[in-house]
């Protein structure tokens, strides 16, 4: 049986009162075991905080899909002020699995876009669990323009399983309209930023990362299909995806290392939702000197630098 | 024809490999035609460009068969051939199934590009071979997709690509992911030439290679019943739990919603890519 919930932290819970229970009993019962205690106590931080700084891949699959996990919207409330949600692709429909607005980013006027997977059962129906449909697409195509009209920056934040893979989405060209928002992106005269904070799940995924800057949060991850859909394709078998995740390079880190990543955002011990406040803060302070950065780049210099990160992607040999 | 046009043309029993079918103990110079079950012989196929002379059904054909069909005779100029995979990622068993399959059909990746006159006018060509790990796009399709638009621009050639393939290859990881961007970058930079892009959409064409360089053309033709869509039909089962249409995904189905510019039928692919190619050139190209 694969694992839906990352458990760590419950069974660390669990240790954790039961330590409490001993010690009360033994208390009780006059035994002066503090000494004991007080070392078990360090031994047992210890193991957990090096357990948080040697996850697995598989591990951090379930982290970046953790219920709990801030999602884009707590962010976006978090780091822009002023915020206006805009809707609608004008021409078929307004798809909630895909956020975009205008805001202020520190005195920036900037356009912001990002997954909406929703709290709880009702919001994730509603926003199909971030998964988008061509139109969320084609309104980030709209919303992309708008910015490079108006000269405003482009954050976006990424959390998805995956475009959705559905009738209503092939028919109506889900992968023309992502093709699309990759070629946008990629010369769009205004500086990007993405910034990975959870799942970021294929081809779905990408049409929201094609950037000036791929900032991902350290246990976010991205791949090139989810584990699981990768162990049924190639293994024909959907229960290995925890091995698969240990191939196929999907943490920030490996990431980083393959030139994909850019920067790494940590988060706290435990994850995200462990300090929201100061994940959020930090992913503030890396937008702001990355934007900074970018803002002070001549706008030609700024597109051809982004061609050639992208134009130099892969790996072979040219025999 | 074709045989003497590439010698290393090999005839290539269908459906699977002639190796499949000899296994079954059927016979590799016959096949079934799995839509109206008359029974084709491998000559008859060959002459027929791989359709079924019967009900039309097409057949999958290889790159070269591919090239020989569209090529004006003895024109086509490789690219990049030496260009190879390797394991990034050392994923296990990837090497090994890379040298099987480049052994089995010739080819050094799945896609097969160079230039070649086209009822006269010079083109940049590329044709994936499905046979080819599925025809997936890893760092060396990206890579020939990127320098097939890129020489296209140098030589202000048109470019046509004919796509057949499952998507990114997984055993590539991110890498594979991310030449759809990469090949989108490049083919906006080819669409700024002023250049015609025209794709081909064969069975299959699907997720990051249908995301990406295959619906950036100017013109999208399709062959007859070819599978075209992002998600695979299995996925998309597994998640609904629907009946899907008949025609779902079809060619026809995506005609129907306003994705194609035209399906083609096979035996008129090499005189329709002629007349486009002289709209846009006035024939004067080379």
């Amino acid at each position: 049986m694969v694992k839906r919930h990352f458990d760590y932290e419950e069974k660390y819970q669990n240790l954790q009162g039961k330590f409490e229970e001993l010690r009360e009993l033994s208390e009780a019962m006059q035994f002066d075991l503090n000494d004991e205690f007080k070392l078990m106590e360090e031994k047992i931080k210890d193991i957990r905080d090096n357990k948080y700084h040697n996850l697995t891949p598989w591990e951090k699959i379930l982290l970046s899909r953790h219920p709990e996990r801030p999602a884009v919207k707590d962010y976006i409330e978090f780091l822009f002020n002023d915020w206006i949600e805009l809707h609608g692709d004008r021409s078929y429909g307004e798809d909630s699995a895909i956020i975009g607005g205008i805001a202020d980013f520190q005195g920036i006027a900037v356009s912001v876009l990002g997954h909406q997977k929703g709290k709880g059962t009702n919001q994730n129906l509603k926003n199909n669990f971030g998964m988008p449909h061509p139109e969320g697409y084609r309104k980030v195509e709209r919303l992309l323009h708008q910015a490079e009209k108006f000269k405003r920056p482009v954050i976006t934040l990424v959390d998805t399983p995956g475009a959705y893979p559905g009738v209503g989405a092939e028919e109506r060209g889900q992968a023309w309209a992502i093709a699309k928002v990759l070629m946008t992106l990629s010369r769009i005269q205004v500086p990007v930023i993405a910034v990975v904070t959870g799942e970021g799940g294929s081809g779905g995924a990408l049409a929201l990362s094609v950037s000036d800057r791929l900032l991902m949060l350290s246990n976010s991850v991205f791949s090139v299909a989810s584990a699981e859909a990768c162990a049924s394709i190639l293994w024909k078998d959907a229960g290995r995806a925890e091995e698969m995740a240990s191939f196929l390079k999907i943490t920030a880190q490996d990431l980083q290392q393959m030139g994909i990543a850019d920067e790494i955002i940590e988060e706290p011990l435990g994850g995200a939702h462990k300090d929201f406040k100061t994940t959020a803060a930090d992913v503030q302070t890396s937008i702001s000197r990355n934007l900074d950065e970018l803002l002070s780049i001549d706008r030609n210099q700024l597109l051809e630098q982004r061609f050639l990160k992208l134009r130099n992607l892969g790996q072979f040999l040219d025999e | 024809m074709l045989k003497s046009t590439f010698g290393r043309q090999k005839l290539i029993p269908i459906p699977g490999s002639r190796e499949s079918l000899e296994d079954q103990g059927r016979d590799p110079g016959q096949a079934k035609c799995p839509s109206c079950a008359r029974r084709v012989t491998e000559s008859e196929l060959i002459e027929n460009h791989k359709v079924c002379p019967e009900c039309h059904y097409h057949f999958p054909m290889t790159a070269w068969e591919r090239i020989g069909l569209i090529a004006d005779p003895g024109s086509f100029q490789e690219f990049d051939s030496g260009l190879k995979s390797i394991n990034v990622l050392e994923f296990p068993e990837y090497d090994e199934r890379l040298t099987a399959v480049a052994e089995r059909t010739g080819l050094g990746e799945a896609l097969v590009t160079g230039k070649c006159k086209i009822g006269g006018c010079w083109t940049v060509l590329g044709v994936i071979d499905s046979r080819f790990m599925m025809g997936s796009m890893g760092s060396v399709v990206g890579e020939k997709v990127c320098r097939a638009a890129e020489r296209a621009s140098e030589y202000k050639y048109p470019l046509i690509i004919c796509a057949a393939s499952g998507g990114a290859r997984m055993q590539e990881g991110m890498l594979s992911l991310m030449q759809m961007a990469k090949t989108a970058a490049v083919l906006d930079r080819f669409h700024q030439q002023g250049l015609l892009y025209i794709t081909l959409l064969t069975n299959p064409t699907t997720g990051g290679v249908s995301a990406s360089f295959a619906s950036l053309a100017d013109i999208i033709l399709a062959e007859p019943g070819a599978l075209i869509g992002f998600a695979g039909p299995r996925v998309i089962k597994q998640t609904i739990s629907e009946v899907l249409p008949a025609d779902f995904q079809k060619a026809e189905f995506l005609l129907k919603h306003g994705m194609l510019d035209r399906i083609v039928d096979r035996l008129e692919l090499k005189d329709t890519l002629e007349r486009l190619l002289r709209l846009h050139l006035g024939g004067k190209n080379g």
